[in-house]
């Protein structure tokens, strides 16, 4: 594996730690060998030390010095130019040789974790030294990170340029909410039982509630997250893939290519409102107080303009046309600097037809909901009523929980691990293909442009659950957003 | 108990998660949130009462301690789970500083999803619970007239400000007082004419008792005082006599009905955790409350005509 960009922060937090906690598994071929390439004047030795304090640091496993042995006699350091012919040639003549040493048989994976900037100069020239092509047994994998494009238009620009050298079944875009245990959980969950399919459907849910909230601010990542937003940052990509999966079609087969024809035909389906400013909220986190914690507003954070319209918070509803979901609104939330991080679907059901209980009795009854928690604790909560003991009858709403990282004894691979396997064993199920991303793009452009053209977004209160526009966005429907 | 020292809220909610982890129970099995917003002074009583009435509501309790100061705002935190304290959780925060204005910031990460959250000020609370930045997260606000120095006032500030899940345990504590009344009334009594209540001074229990009667019965309703605890004694003139409900040691009473042999009648005092775990018991609107707080005010002020 060729890792672009070595010295970034998530190669350093996420892809080698990763690789590391494979290779303790024993899940790594053992041929297995790692080059990294930047412009560092850096030996071998110098790289393998990096990843060495990267591993100690951020592994979810325990550090064996014999493992460690026997991954970093496979590291590679190339010192170059991603403009530069020779760092390319350079490049080749390392992996040829580890392909001879190692017995890595050909077998070439290039991990771009570098900006989409750069993207045509790397691929061109992994083109040109002859890097991307394989002879008949070997194959050749390109994983990219996300944002994968900034709008539809920038988004087919990208994997036209990708994909003149590699074909849309090698190219494997990272999308890490998706290598969640949960999520794949969500759909052995759905496909798996005979439980919920039944209620799956209009007939028993009321509406659907995707959020994802993180607690921290932009935390010196202005350069990246001014100008993109909340909406381009998780809703473009996490929260409709969750949407999807949330949505789809029973696929024939766990195959990537059956996976994949549902999301595409749901994604297809998606209707955006017809008023987008009665039913989208955008606002920006406010100044002050987060978890015990005196913290700034977003346009006082260094290297943001005071007259940014960047949105912190987005929420948007969709409605899906089909027969299972007609009339069941999908409200998708996301936002920085709120009350805690949680990233979750809540399936909310419609209330009984017929309650033979008084109100009285059910008024602290809520719409029975299903929820499926990412993080932080994985795992999923049924809400519905129950009696309070008592001589008096009254039904409150009451929790089932389960909890993954307890019930399962070993610990969820984290995301990155499972996304590197499956790049490695050639398996995409999770892989949003470009064919997804261009119609995610489609969702979401109309809904940017709209926001666009109408100024600052409203502040909100950091350490709360968003504006007022969100709530009010949820009252105009007869609704109102979950507390997670 | 797990001790965090200049923590942060989400650290503490990674700490429990952990912690139940460890004690092999890590499915959340409980009820509802009951968030306590008090004093130093106070805490040890109140934490104390919640834990017991968390035998019977299974919950977690976050206790906000307030320790305003001119000293650097930081939060320390102390877990207790499971153990001798019984089923939920405890978290004992102490907001220091400036922290001690934005409890919410602290409590708003701890909040159980899904399940109701009960706001608890065991010192007599806020002018406005549902405006107040802790209570207007709760769907049932329990403030304490009793802790109250002024408590005549205190008790127009509730009916002022009242909001449907405003309760208080003043009224809570009539409870008994009210069954028995009204079970007592279930004979034949006569015509009612007029009500009195005898009461402890300062005791805002027997205030909201006699404002209930007055609402109920639609009778002038009057109040004495006494030396004796609590709530004492009422006397229900009819046309046949006078029922009688009287208590001298705060802990067993006679009744007294025309016509009918006296009986005694268990009558205690209740505790603290009793009296929290019955206001649990019920998380819808106590509209009867509301109802006596009117009927306070004109029994203390029947010149000022009241509103249809």
């Amino acid at each position: 594996m060729v890792i672009f960009g070595v010295t970034g922060d998530l190669s350093r937090k996420k892809v080698m730690p990763a690789i590391y906690d494979l290779a303790n598994r024993g899940l790594l071929p053992p041929g297995f060998a790692l080059v990294g390439f930047a412009r560092r004047d850096w030996a071998d030795q110098d790289f393998a030390q990096i990843v060495h304090d990267s591993v100690r640091e951020h592994a979810r496993t325990e550090f064996r010095e014999d493992v460690w042995q026997q991954l970093a006699s496979g590291i590679r350091f190339v010192a170059g130019d991603l403009a530069s012919d020779e760092s390319f040639d350079e490049l080749k003549r390392v992996v040829d040789d580890l392909d001879n040493t190692r017995g890595t048989h050909g077998n070439h994976a290039f991990y771009l974790s570098i900006p989409p900037s750069m993207f045509p100069v790397v691929v061109q020239q992994l083109q040109r030294s002859g890097l991307a092509e394989s002879n008949q047994d070997a194959w050749r994998r390109v994983v990219i990170e996300k944002p994968f494009g900034n709008n539809l238009e920038t988004a087919q620009e990208l994997n036209s340029i990708v994909g003149k050298v590699f074909p849309s079944g090698s190219v494997f875009r990272i999308d890490h909410y998706l290598g969640k245990e949960t999520v794949q959980n969500m759909l052995a969950i759905r496909f798996a039982n005979n439980l919920y399919e039944p209620i799956w459907n209009a007939n028993y849910v009321d509406h659907v509630q995707i959020t994802m909230a993180e607690d921290i601010g932009i935390a010196g990542r202005a350069g990246y997250y001014d100008g993109i937003g909340a909406a381009r940052d998780v809703i473009q990509n996490h929260l409709l893939q969750l949407m999807a999966l949330t949505a789809m079609e029973e696929p024939t087969s766990f195959q990537a290519d059956s996976v994949r024809i549902e999301k595409e035909k749901v994604l297809g389906a998606i209707v955006l409102p017809s008023d987008l400013t009665s039913h989208t909220a955008r606002g920006q986190y406010a100044a002050g107080w987060q978890g015990g914690v005196e913290v700034c507003g977003y346009l006082d954070e260094d290297g943001i303009n005071k007259d940014s319209i960047t949105e912190t918070f987005a929420a948007v509803r969709l409605d899906i046309d089909t027969r299972r979901w007609a009339g069941v609104p999908f409200y998708l939330r996301a936002g920085k600097r709120l009350g805690r991080r949680v990233t979750e679907v809540a399936v909310v059901f419609k209330k009984a037809p017929h309650q033979i209980f008084g109100a009285s009795s059910t008024q602290e009854l809520s719409n029975n909901a299903m929820v499926f928690r990412m993080q932080p604790d994985e795992g999923m909560t049924v809400r519905f009523g129950s009696k309070v003991p008592g001589t008096a009858l009254e039904v409150r709403d009451v929790t089932m929980d389960f909890a993954y990282g307890d019930s399962f004894t070993e610990a969820s691979p984290e995301a990155y691990e499972r996304l590197i396997l499956d790049v490695l064993l050639g398996d995409p199920p999770l892989f949003p293909r470009h064919e997804e991303v261009e119609l995610q793009w489609k969702i979401l452009d109309p809904i940017l442009e709209h926001w666009s053209a109408l100024g600052q977004p409203e502040q909100y209160a950091s350490g709360g659950w968003g504006p007022h526009e969100s709530y009010d966005m949820m009252t105009r429907d007869g609704r109102m957003w979950r507390r997670p | 108990m797990i001790n965090l020292p200049n923590t942060q809220a989400n650290a503490v909610a990674a700490a429990i998660n952990q912690e139940r982890r460890r004690m092999g129970s890590p499915a959340v099995g409980m009820v509802l949130t009951l968030l306590v917003i008090t004093d130093e002074l106070h805490q040890a009583d109140a934490l104390q009462a919640a834990t017991q009435a968390a035998r019977e509501h299974p919950m977690r309790i976050i206790g906000l301690i307030e320790r305003p100061g001119r000293g650097e705002a930081h939060l320390d935190a102390q877990i207790y789970v499971g153990g001798d304290e019984g089923p939920g959780e405890l978290i004992a925060c102490r907001l220091h500083g400036e922290l001690a204005k934005h409890a919410g910031s602290v409590a708003i990460p701890l909040l159980l999803p899904d399940t109701p959250v009960v706001a608890w000020w065991p010192t007599a609370g806020p002018d406005k619970p549902a405006d107040d930045p802790i209570g207007k997260h709760a769907q049932r606000r329990i403030t304490d007239t009793a802790e109250s120095s002024k408590y005549l006032e205190e008790l127009g500030v509730r009916l002022t400000h009242y909001v449907p899940g405003d309760t208080d345990l003043a009224w809570t504590r009539t409870t008994p007082w009210r069954s028995m009344l009204a079970a007592a009334l279930d004979q034949p009594v006569g015509q009612i004419t007029a009500a009195k209540v005898t009461v402890q001074a300062r005791n805002p229990s027997g205030v909201l008792l006699a404002g209930w009667l007055h609402k109920r019965l639609n009778v002038p309703t009057s109040i004495a005082h006494s030396k004796e605890p609590g709530i004492s004694k009422v006397v229900l003139t009819t046309s046949l006599g006078e029922v009688t409900l009287s208590r001298a040691d705060g802990r067993v009473a006679q009744l007294e009905v025309p016509g009918t042999p006296a009986s005694t009648v268990a009558l205690s005092r209740r505790t603290l955790a009793e009296l929290l775990a019955e206001e649990l018991r019920r998380l819808d609107p106590d509209e009867i409350y509301a109802e006596a707080l009117v009927g306070v005010e004109s029994v203390l002020h029947p010149e000022v005509k009241q509103r249809a």
